[in-house]
């Protein structure tokens, strides 16, 4: 197991106009369970295949434990990497192909019983020890992906690229589960990169999000949640997504539709946009007090009611609680603690009270 | 309530078009054939019933057991080099870029070519006179002959073969090995997998099943191979490259022995079936082993 650094990383594919990541410096911890989150495209996988070697990053270096490996293969690397889609060898039985790896790197038969033994059981594989793997439902063959990475005991980390997209749901948390089971147990460190927030949210320790190939924000999932770094983080975590709402800046006062929340701090007023970032879950309805708001939909999600609407042409998200009645002509306030501002979409400082 | 099924029997005079075409094209030649295996002819319209006479003859001479032994070595000699050619090269192959048309090109050039013509290309070719493979090899001081030489003949025959249909094995092969997802690869290298490994866990199951094509129709084609030794060799010398074949055409057309060939090509016939059946046997086996997904101890 190992730390991993990246030093000034970027790539660019060739022949690629544009880079599919921007040049980032990270530090993560050993051990450390790792979400990297973010749309389709934002280079996530590209991120996953430099640290695992499959890929050669064309500037920057990658470091494990202070060690440069930039240049060394994926073998050399020690590194075990679950794919998107299951992969198992069609021919060899479970515990084959649990043990191909010990075998290409000329493990002692009684060491590889003993480890394929331990994984079997951990996965809870032992009565389809015998079967052949092509037999297998997805689920059952992503936990042999899996296996191959956990029976090398020395991997410096597993890396999990979407590793849950061809599993049923109700699957999905019952893996995801075995996956934390054994992260608290061995402590490898875990790289997990997903495009949704709530595999995210409830496998990682720290979530990195990523948007157009740069890292916007390291956080655990209430920082994500609370403190949204960069507007991109704000509308993608949530559902729905936090309200940015373009706003002026006057003073010590932000300015949306004619109201002044005031900033605890004076803002650097040479940024060409400003927004106001409110979580649709610190919106309240009230009959009169408040902007007024008008209603475009309403859709019932079960516990909560999402309230679509307009303030002054910018559209608004809230949520009200099931069974709380809908005010005919509702005007909404913001809770003040927890408005965010953002300049050219980064964010001002810290939340701001009255 | 019950489903009424509609039952309507016009729709088999939709059928009725196949069904008559089928039987010009198959049917009724195939029993005009087992109309002769069963009886005797002296010309004229004159027939006279024998039973199974002309089969017991075929299959207790020795002439047949030649042709049928020459026409089984010559198959196994042909899928043993082209099999295993044919996946070599299209493993070498590129699998991106401009030479993957360039190759496919080239590969599909002697498939493009007709069975006589490359029957008349070697049969030059080999040519000790004029040939420019007879000739260099002539002028190297070897003794090549395969009009006289019957280890010559057969070579010629065999590297002809090699020539004309690798390419099919290797299209196939490719056609497979470039539907294999590129995950595949990237797992083998985290587990560690030497180059051996791959084609052997990843690259050989996922073509087995258009290996298995490949040697279904080279096998046919090969045991059922005329045109191109009947313009090199012409059965000869002696008669050590008469194939079933072309003994078959001899007996029919040139000793007009129609009853014995009759019986000979129902032989010939059941024997290509039988090895298809048992090539159709492995693949359906094959797939049904993949969707037992229920398992249980092996």
């Amino acid at each position: 197991m190992a730390s991993i650094q990246l030093q000034a990383l970027a790539h660019r594919y060739p022949s690629a106009p544009d880079y599919a990541l921007r040049s980032m410096q990270q530090t993560w911890s050993d051990g450390g369970a790792y979400a990297l989150l973010g749309p389709s495209g934002c280079g996530k996988t590209t991120l996953l295949n430099i640290i695992s070697g499959l890929l050669r990053p064309s500037e920057g270096r990658v470091l494990f434990d202070d060690i440069d490996v930039t240049d060394l293969t994926t073998e050399q690397r020690n590194i075990a990497q679950v794919f998107q889609f299951p992969v198992v060898y069609d021919t060899m039985t479970v515990a084959e192909n649990l043990a191909f790896p010990l075998h290409n790197r000329g493990i002692v038969k009684n060491e590889i019983e003993k480890r394929v033994a331990d994984a079997l059981q951990m996965l809870d594989l032992q009565d389809r020890a015998n079967d052949r793997a092509r037999s297998l439902t997805a689920d059952d063959k992503q936990k042999i992906s899996l296996g191959r990475g956990l029976v090398r005991t020395d991997v410096q980390a597993i890396l999990f690229d979407e590793p849950l997209t061809v599993i049923d749901p109700h699957l999905k948390w019952q893996l995801r589960t075995e996956l934390k089971k054994i992260h608290q147990r061995f402590q490898h460190t875990m790289i997990y990169v997903t495009h949704d927030q709530t595999e995210a949210l409830t496998f990682a320790e720290q979530v990195i999000v990523m948007y157009e190939g740069a890292v916007v924000q390291i956080g655990t999932p209430q920082q994500l949640f609370e403190t949204p770094e960069h507007t991109f983080v704000g509308r993608f975590i949530g559902s729905p997504g936090m309200n940015v709402l373009s706003c002026e800046v006057d003073g010590s006062d932000a300015v949306f539709a004619g109201k002044r929340f005031p900033l605890n701090q004076t803002v650097d007023a040479s940024a060409s946009r400003f927004e106001l970032g409110i979580r649709p879950e610190h919106i309240k309805l009230s009959a009169g007090d408040g902007m007024p708001l008008t209603v475009t939909a309403l859709e019932d999600v079960g516990r909560h009611v999402i309230v679509r609407g307009e303030i002054e042409g910018a559209a608004v998200s809230a949520l009200v609680k099931d069974g709380v009645a809908i005010p005919q002509n509702p005007h909404v306030s913001f809770d003040s603690a927890h408005i965010n501002l953002y300049a050219d979409d980064y964010r001002v400082g810290s939340g701001r009270g009255d | 309530m019950s489903i009424q099924k509609v039952q309507n029997n016009k729709a088999w005079l939709m059928v009725l078009p196949v069904l008559i075409l089928v039987a010009i094209s198959a049917i009724i030649p195939l029993m005009t054939v087992v109309n002769y295996s069963v009886q005797d002819t002296f010309g004229g319209n004159e027939f006279f019933w024998v039973g199974t006479e002309w089969f017991q003859e075929v299959l207790a001479s020795e002439r047949f057991h030649n042709a049928l032994l020459r026409t089984l070595l010559f198959s196994g000699l042909i899928l043993t080099i082209e099999i295993p050619l044919g996946i070599l090269i299209a493993l070498a192959m590129p699998k991106r870029g401009w030479g993957v048309s360039v190759c496919l090109v080239l590969m599909a050039l002697p498939l493009l070519i007709p069975w006589n013509v490359v029957g008349t290309i070697w049969q030059v070719f080999g040519r000790v006179d004029i040939g420019l493979l007879g000739h260099s090899l002539a002028s190297l001081g070897i003794d090549y002959n395969y009009t006289q030489n019957n280890l010559d003949a057969w070579l010629t025959l065999i590297l002809m073969d090699v020539w004309h249909w690798t390419s099919l094995v290797v299209l196939l092969c490719y056609s497979g090995l470039v539907s294999i997802p590129e995950v595949f690869y990237q797992a083998a290298r985290i587990d560690g997998a030497s180059r051996w490994a791959i084609f052997r866990f990843i690259q050989l199951p996922k073509i087995k099943r258009v290996l298995l094509i490949a040697v279904l129709l080279r096998f046919m084609d090969s045991f059922m191979i005329y045109t191109e030794p009947f313009v090199v060799t012409g059965g000869g010398p002696g008669n050590i490259t008469t194939f079933l074949s072309i003994d078959l055409v001899q007996m029919a057309v040139g000793q007009f022995d129609l009853g014995p060939a009759a019986a000979m090509s129902l032989i010939y016939f059941l024997i290509i079936l039988l090895v298809c059946w048992v090539f159709y046997t492995v693949m359906t086996s094959y797939d049904n082993d993949e969707q037992s997904n229920g398992g249980g101890a092996q």
